[in-house]
């Protein structure tokens, strides 16, 4: 990594640590949902942006890693940072194994069997054999971790920098992971599959890799979520938030991992603020905002961004 | 004589009723308005309940016209969860830590007032009225923030089990409820209510909201050879299984859940005829119920509608209670007067003593205290004659 790129991360990494001490509780909470949102959407960037899967069910993987959090945490009393690897590793599995039979699906097909199962699990949940664990339609209440070791900061501060130090971590996996050797077969994979087989890569293999690693990373953010607001049931994880991230993903950027931030930005924020401009029709609000983005940024913020850099660093040069 | 002072003082004090009756204010109150906190699902699957939290809006927009309560006029802030607890949470948060506003008033639907019941309480801010059945808002040593407003579910299936031991001891009854809390806290009453009984019970099926119909159940049922029905639906589902249960010639006592008694939007679409017989409780005045028409209060209710809110509809009754919710509401605040502490707010929701808005039945009262934070606790049985609901029997309940 070069210096040119190290400093923006660096300034971006002092600012998020900055910002509980200046912002109200309420605002450091919204933006604790941002990074948790940014961990899902790294996740599904890392499936569709640059694996070139559609999936428009991984709001079913981020409901099973918050339930694993609560689960763990009502039921067996395990402390909330013990079950982040745990809902990880569930949400790996279960991803591995969906994606084995997903491989026989290509483009529309494979976004319509993620959708069944986006669908199909909220319905799961409420199941009356399931109910000792994951309560029924009354859902999971629990606790709000506090800070440890007396540390002078409130209960909101505390787990915003819990959940900043988890998201810098993922990101800086997920740069090594797609920047490497399987990053490039990822790519690959989606560029030119046939292409990449005759290189000699395990296609069936690095697919569904790619299917358990994104659904950890949801999973793992579902965890996240769940312990910011304290509460699962059935009626959060509809496929409402399926469909949500996908348009985060898009709107941020494609296969790009500064993308999941402005995605996850936008899909915080955007709705409130529709939601401010007009109470009778927010979500036609919400639709002309994405209307707007798409049509203006059609590689996303992220692509946006890149290129206006370059305009200005080749006005530079020009000089 | 170093009395005489003292005593004017006190003289004074005592003829002042100002002195005496300080203003106390929590934030969110001041000399000039009263802020109230709210969540709806105007978007969403259970959009068709937005309709509430717009007619308290505008039930507070006649209040402010007709200059507040004891001067101060009420600021209405509604936000659109969507029927998503973590969007609730959210929008919670905004209300209490942004907003500022003095307390929450009817946050809608089990799930996310389940969300912020923790919150609420740990943050001292009144959880008043909400808007869902469940049993649970009744608990005040736990809860002392939170308290809920309608009968809830379990109350009135206890009333039917009752009504069915009483009637009929030898009944077969089936069950048809929908797959949430709402549906499983009605069968919850009903079972209690039959205690050892419980074998009466010969079938129960359920269905999901986003089922389209419920045929293929109510053909189960009838096939199991029930005499007594209890329908736990909600308004559309209710008037599927009315219509049903009459079409395919299956007669059984048919108790309907009071979410669905509305003639209006159940019985009319099922069919007026198909629905004779039917026997449900009530608590409100139904506003299409014929017995009513030259009621002042529904009329006042009609006028009420027409000004403020005229694009609600006057047969939904979900805009009955929330003008019915609201006026309790204005009730406590006017008994809390210059006293607009949170601590107040709640005091005054515990002490209503036989309040009754006009827009409730004859004989149903409101009641709370310290150890009681369920302020409706009495249905009236009725019974369906082909045009109106009769009332039968002596009012139920506390």
């Amino acid at each position: 990594m070069t210096r040119r790129q190290l400093i923006p991360i660096a300034v971006l990494l002092l600012a998020a640590c900055a910002l509980p001490l200046v912002v109200s509780d309420y605002r450091v909470f919204q933006f604790n949902l941002v990074l948790v949102y940014a961990i899902a959407l790294l996740g599904l960037n890392i499936l569709t942006g640059y694996n070139g899967q559609i999936s428009l069910g991984h709001g079913a993987f981020y409901a099973i890693g918050a339930y694993c959090a609560a689960i763990l945490m009502d039921k067996y009393g395990v402390p909330y940072w013990a079950t982040l690897p745990v809902a990880g590793a569930v949400c790996l599995v279960a991803g591995f194994l969906f994606g084995l039979p997903a491989l026989r699906l290509e483009g529309l097909y494979l976004a319509l069997a993620t959708f069944a199962l986006g669908v199909s699990l909220p319905s799961l949940l409420k199941y009356h054999r399931l109910e000792k664990w994951t309560g029924g339609v009354q859902g999971i209440v629990i606790n709000k971790p506090e800070p440890p070791f007396g540390l002078p900061i409130n209960a909101d501060q505390w787990l915003y920098y819990f959940t900043l130090a988890v998201t810098v971590l993922m990101f800086v996996l997920a740069w090594n992971l797609l920047r490497g050797r399987i990053g490039r077969a990822i790519v690959a994979i989606r560029d030119q599959h046939i292409a990449a087989e005759a290189m000699g890569i395990n296609t069936a293999m690095v697919k569904s890799l790619a299917f358990g690693v994104s659904a950890m990373y949801t999973g793992i953010a579902g965890a996240l979520g769940a312990i910011a607001i304290q509460y699962v049931a059935p009626d959060s994880f509809n496929i409402f938030v399926s469909i949500v991230f996908l348009v985060g993903i898009v709107v941020g950027g494609l296969a790009s991992i500064s993308g999941a931030i402005y995605g996850a930005l936008f899909i915080q924020f955007v709705p409130n603020i529709a939601d401010e401009i007009s109470k009778a029709a927010p979500w036609a609000i919400f639709g002309i905002f994405l209307i707007g983005f798409v049509y203006l940024m059609p590689m996303g913020i992220a692509g946006a961004v890149r290129m206006g850099l370059a305009r200005l660093q080749r006005k530079a040069q020009n000089k | 004589m170093k009395l005489v002072p003292i005593a004017a003082l006190l003289a004074m004090a005592l003829a002042s009723p100002a002195a005496l009756a300080q203003k106390k204010y929590d934030p969110g109150a001041t000399d000039k308005v009263i802020k109230i906190g709210n969540t709806n699902p105007y978007s969403g699957p259970a959009s068709a309940y937005g309709t509430i939290g717009k007619s308290i809006g505008a039930y507070w927009k006649m209040v402010n016209e007709k200059g507040g309560i004891n001067g101060r006029m009420v600021e209405w802030i509604s936000y659109d969860d969507g029927y998503s607890p973590p969007k609730t949470v959210e929008m919670v948060r905004k209300l209490v830590e942004q907003d500022q506003v003095l307390f929450l008033f009817q946050t809608l639907g089990t799930p996310p007032n389940t969300a912020i019941h923790k919150y609420m309480n740990a943050k001292k801010v009144p959880q008043a009225f909400v808007a869902t059945g469940a049993t649970k808002w009744n608990d005040p040593r736990s809860f002392h923030w939170t308290m809920g407003w309608q009968p809830n579910y379990q109350t009135e299936g206890r009333i039917y089990a009752a009504h069915i031991l009483k009637n009929n001891p030898k009944a077969k009854i089936g069950i048809l409820y929908q797959n949430d809390d709402y549906g499983k806290d009605y069968l919850k009453g009903m079972k209690d209510g039959l205690g050892d009984k419980v074998g009466m019970i010969v079938k129960e099926v359920s269905y999901e909201v986003t089922d389209p119909t419920v045929d293929s159940q109510m053909v189960q049922l009838q096939a199991s050879g029930a005499d007594t029905f209890f329908n736990i639906t909600t308004p559309k589902f209710a008037a599927q299984a009315i219509r049903k249960a009459y079409d395919t010639g299956w007669k059984p006592m048919h108790y309907l859940n009071n979410v669905s008694s509305s003639i209006g939007s159940v019985l009319k679409p099922a069919g007026l005829e198909k629905s004779v017989g039917l026997i449900s409780t009530q608590y409100l005045k139904d506003p299409t119920d014929s017995q009513w028409a030259n009621d002042p209060a529904v009329k006042e209710w009609e006028a009420f509608m027409k000004k403020y809110y005229p694009e609600g509809s006057l047969i939904q009754t979900e805009n009955m209670y929330g003008y019915t919710v609201a006026q309790t509401l204005h009730q406590v605040l006017k008994q809390a007067g210059n006293n607009l502490t949170r601590a107040n707010v709640m005091k005054q929701a515990a002490s209503l003593k036989g309040y009754r808005p006009d827009t409730m039945l004859p004989g149903i009262r409101i009641n709370t205290d310290s150890g009681d934070f369920a302020p409706i606790e009495s249905e009236q049985l009725i019974r369906f004659d082909g045009t109106s609901w009769q009332r039968f029997g002596e009012i139920i309940g506390k």
